[in-house]
């Protein structure tokens, strides 16, 4: 089966027609192929194969195509460019319920979306399949003689008293070209003014500004940084092979917990096979907790046990951080704090 | 004008009357309360979405010379439903799209500054809009700011629809709840009247009671009017009875007491030509006697078999007396009377009129055959009644028209000479038909004479 996968790092220029960057395309193929799934996707192929196989294994005649494209790019191919694709996949709430309340996503009934508690879909149209806190990455060297921070006033605190050994070495979403970053970044600001000071300490330690949460991950485990912030706590937690080098802390102040979300746009093709593969998902996340896969799946248990934990809402708030001006003001502030000169 | 007129039934037409009430009331009532959710669920979305853009309106202020717009978090969370309804918005500055969505329409058609509400078709749905407006100054210049927030009404259609399914519901249930008690209300006012008909129904021939069922005041008028009509016709009955028994004897005495001194005169005259007047005179006598006689005998066998009242009756002695009685007239025309003794019959009937026919059958065979002949008189079961069978040898019934001497006042052409009033057989066919029997008249086949059998069921 891996044998069929041909993983391909594909720049815009190679695919001839479609207007929007392409990270990664990776094709599952199916033998006796009846439908085709093209899925546009901000979760990282690696992470999300296991996903797609056993929905292959339960499907056989479904090939699936996915692609690989931060959440902007989701909005330029859906929105701007009208691409057909069966299926988005994205990290980024706030622009899925924009593409459902724009009327770009197909609505979708099934025994599993029926299942789903109220605040884990919106409109029949985006459903939720997976909950990912925001958490800060910190490098064991760095830490080792320093007390673990818990919250994020410990952060302030940890960074204002070894500022020589932190400048430089702090990294976060750059909230500019991060559709995930952006809404992290919003809630917390929502949330607490301590974010707004932390973003003016991390500013003033000339913080690095990462597109994706991976190479955060890697960053802090190779020692290039020894901070990361807003990083997803379940990137983190696959990568095993550098937990030894590696703290993951879901701050206890508050913990910002994403939702990944799952819509059928507008033009799709194949909504029937699509709606198969939400109910695999949702099934998947929902009966089992998503346990064999990268993702933590819904335990709705776990909401209630743990006070700090901040889940996102699904609805209409959402879009209010996507308005224009808004957008403008947050990141004008978000600038003025964290882009400082060095 | 009522379309219910028609049905000659009360049960019918007060339950059908009642229903169609029923059902005006529960489509008003179905009416009133839909329309005034729709209402409220209209005016609760207005209300919602004027705040939304309250909210919004209260974030814009004017920094260095330029709007700035913070929409708050809650302006949109507030429009969060069960539903999810879709939210658009739109800011301008004198028209101009500052932000949201650029083609989203306004909803104000005036100069005001309140709130403007309207319904429109945006994006293939529709959708309730308020717009809010507020005048800022601008370095000096003023400016007008339109803000304009709209929410498709699918939650408003979904309580709308819960509402109909509980209004829907709850008009059938009141339509049922009514239905059951015009149902109830007609089969009660029905009960009574066929109480009062049943209670009158029941009643025997003889009984002429007045009416005392316990009845719902409104029928009270028709008991009393049934019950004079009752003491009416009782009153009628009796004096009916008392005239027929009044008249025989007021008839029949004084004409037997001139009938008897023509005798005596006869007796004494000798003179030829007198005779014979005096004898019609006696004739005429016997003739208005008979006549009357069988007058007042068909009348009171009307009345009785009428209302027929039943009493066990043995035919056996009731027969052999009455040809005891008559066997002295037969005698005159040395006639022989004989009543072949069978077993006992017994009858259901009235004894009174049972002789009456029995008596003018007898009368008839004594009167019609010639002299010195027998005359038999049987009793004998047939099938589920019992025959009695007169047989004389005389000449017979004429050959035609033998039916219609049961006819009233018929009399065949073999009677000129006798004395009769032609309601002998009129009597025994009435009081035949009275029990449910029959009377035939026949002639005896291959011989002289008449068969007259008078068939009644047995008991
Ligand atoms: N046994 C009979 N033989 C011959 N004719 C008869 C006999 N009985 C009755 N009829 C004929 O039938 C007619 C009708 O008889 P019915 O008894 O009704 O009247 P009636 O005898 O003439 O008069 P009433 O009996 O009233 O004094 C008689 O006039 C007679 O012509
Ligand atoms: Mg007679």
């Amino acid at each position: 089966m891996r044998a069929f996968i041909s993983s391909l790092a594909l720049i815009l220029s190679a695919l001839p027609g479609l207007a929007f960057e392409i990270e990664e395309h990776v094709q599952f193929p199916a033998a006796n192929q009846t439908d085709e799934l093209r899925v546009i996707s901000t979760a990282d192929a690696d992470l999300f194969t296991p996903f797609i196989t056993a929905f292959q294994a339960l499907n056989p005649g479904v090939a699936v195509d996915y692609y690989v494209v931060s959440s902007s790019e989701i909005m330029v191919a859906l929105q701007d460019e009208g691409e057909r694709f069966d299926l988005a996949i994205s990290s980024a709430m706030d622009l899925q319920i924009k593409l459902a309340n724009d009327g770009l996503a197909l609505p979708y009934r099934s025994g599993a979306t029926g299942s789903l508690p109220e605040w884990a879909r919106w409109r029949d149209r985006v459903f939720a399949f997976t909950q990912e806190p925001a958490t800060m990455v910190l490098s064991r060297a760095d830490f080792a003689d320093i007390d673990l921070p818990r919250t994020r006033q410990e952060l302030i605190t940890a960074l204002r008293d070894h500022p020589d050994r932190f400048r430089g070495r702090i990294g976060t979403y750059d909230v500019r070209e991060s559709g995930l970053g952006y809404l992290f970044a919003t809630q917390d600001g929502r949330t607490s003014e301590t974010y707004w000071r932390l973003a003016q300490v991390m500013g003033g330690l000339q913080t690095q500004l990462y597109r994706g949460s991976s190479d955060m991950i890697e960053d802090v485990a190779s020692g290039r940084i020894a901070v990361a912030y807003n990083v997803l706590g379940s990137y983190a937690q696959v990568r095993e092979d550098l937990h030894d080098r590696i703290h993951i802390i879901a701050p206890e102040d508050f913990t910002t917990v994403m939702m990944r979300t799952v819509l059928i746009p507008a033009n799709a093709e194949t909504p029937e096979a699509a709606g198969r593969f939400i109910d695999h998902l949702i099934e998947t996340a929902w009966t089992e907790g998503g346990g064999r896969f990268a993702f933590p799946g819904i335990t709705p248990a776990r909401l209630s046990e743990n006070a700090s934990l901040r889940p996102i809402q699904l609805g209409p708030g959402l879009l209010v951080y996507l308005d224009r001006l808004k957008r403008r003001q947050f990141i004008e502030e978000w600038e003025a704090a964290m882009v400082q000169p060095g | 004008m009522w379309p219910f007129r028609a049905p000659g039934s009360i049960r019918l037409r007060l339950t059908l009357q009642l229903l169609t009430g029923a059902a005006v009331m529960a489509l008003v009532l179905f009416l009133i309360v839909y329309s005034f959710a729709r209402q409220i669920g209209a005016e609760s979305q207005d209300r919602i979405l004027s705040a939304s853009a309250t909210s919004i309106l209260d974030a814009t202020t004017v920094q260095s010379g330029n709007i700035s717009v913070d929409i708050p978090y809650s302006a949109f969370t507030m429009l969060d439903n069960s539903v999810d309804d879709r939210v658009f918005y739109r800011i301008t500055q004198d028209g101009d799209g500052l932000t949201g969505y650029d083609d989203l329409p306004s909803a104000r058609q005036d100069q005001g500054t309140g709130p403007a509400f309207d319904t429109v078709t945006y994006r293939g749905e529709e959708l309730r809009i308020a717009t809010l407006t507020r005048r800022v100054s601008v370095g000096g210049t003023p400016t007008r700011i339109d803000v304009t927030v709209g929410q498709t009404r699918d939650a408003q259609a979904d309580v709308l629809a819960r509402i109909l399914r509980m209004t829907v519901l709850l008009g059938f249930g009141f339509f049922a709840a009514s239905a059951l008690l015009a149902i109830l209300a007609g089969r009660s006012t029905a009960a009574s009247l066929s109480r009062l008909a049943e209670s009158v129904s029941r009643r025997g021939p003889q009984d002429l009671r007045p009416v005392v069922a316990e009845v719902p005041s409104e029928m009270r008028p028709l008991v009393t009017s049934l019950n004079s009509l009752i003491a009416r016709l009782s009153a009628a009955l009796t004096r009916t009875e008392d005239f027929i028994a009044e008249a025989a004897h007021r008839v029949r005495t004084p004409l037997a007491t001139v009938r008897a001194h023509g005798e005596n005169t006869l007796r004494r005259v000798s003179k030829e030509e007198n005779r014979v007047s005096l004898r019609e005179m006696i004739r005429a006598i016997d003739e208005s006697s008979r006549a009357a006689g069988q007058l007042l005998d068909h009348a009171m066998v009307s009345l009785r078999a009428d209302q027929l009242e039943l009493s066990p009756v043995a035919l056996r002695p009731l027969v052999a007396d009455l040809v005891d009685r008559l066997r002295p007239v037969a005698e005159l025309k040395d006639m022989d009377l004989r009543f072949e003794v069978s077993e006992e019959q017994e009858v259901m009937g009235d004894t009174i009129l049972i002789q009456n026919a029995v008596r003018n059958l007898l009368d008839n065979a004594i009167k019609y055959a010639p002299p010195e002949t027998p005359i038999d008189v049987s009793l004998t079961r047939e099938g589920a009644g019992a025959t009695l069978t007169i047989r004389d040898q005389g000449i017979g019934f004429p050959a035609t028209g033998a039916d219609a001497l049961t006819g009233r006042f018929a009399r065949g052409e073999n009677a000129t000479g006798v004395i009769g009033s032609g309601l002998g057989l009129t009597i025994a066919d009435e009081v035949a038909r009275a029990h449910g029997g029959t009377l035939t008249i026949a002639n005896i086949e291959g011989g002289p004479g008449a068969c007259v059998r008078l068939s009644l069921p047995l008991r």
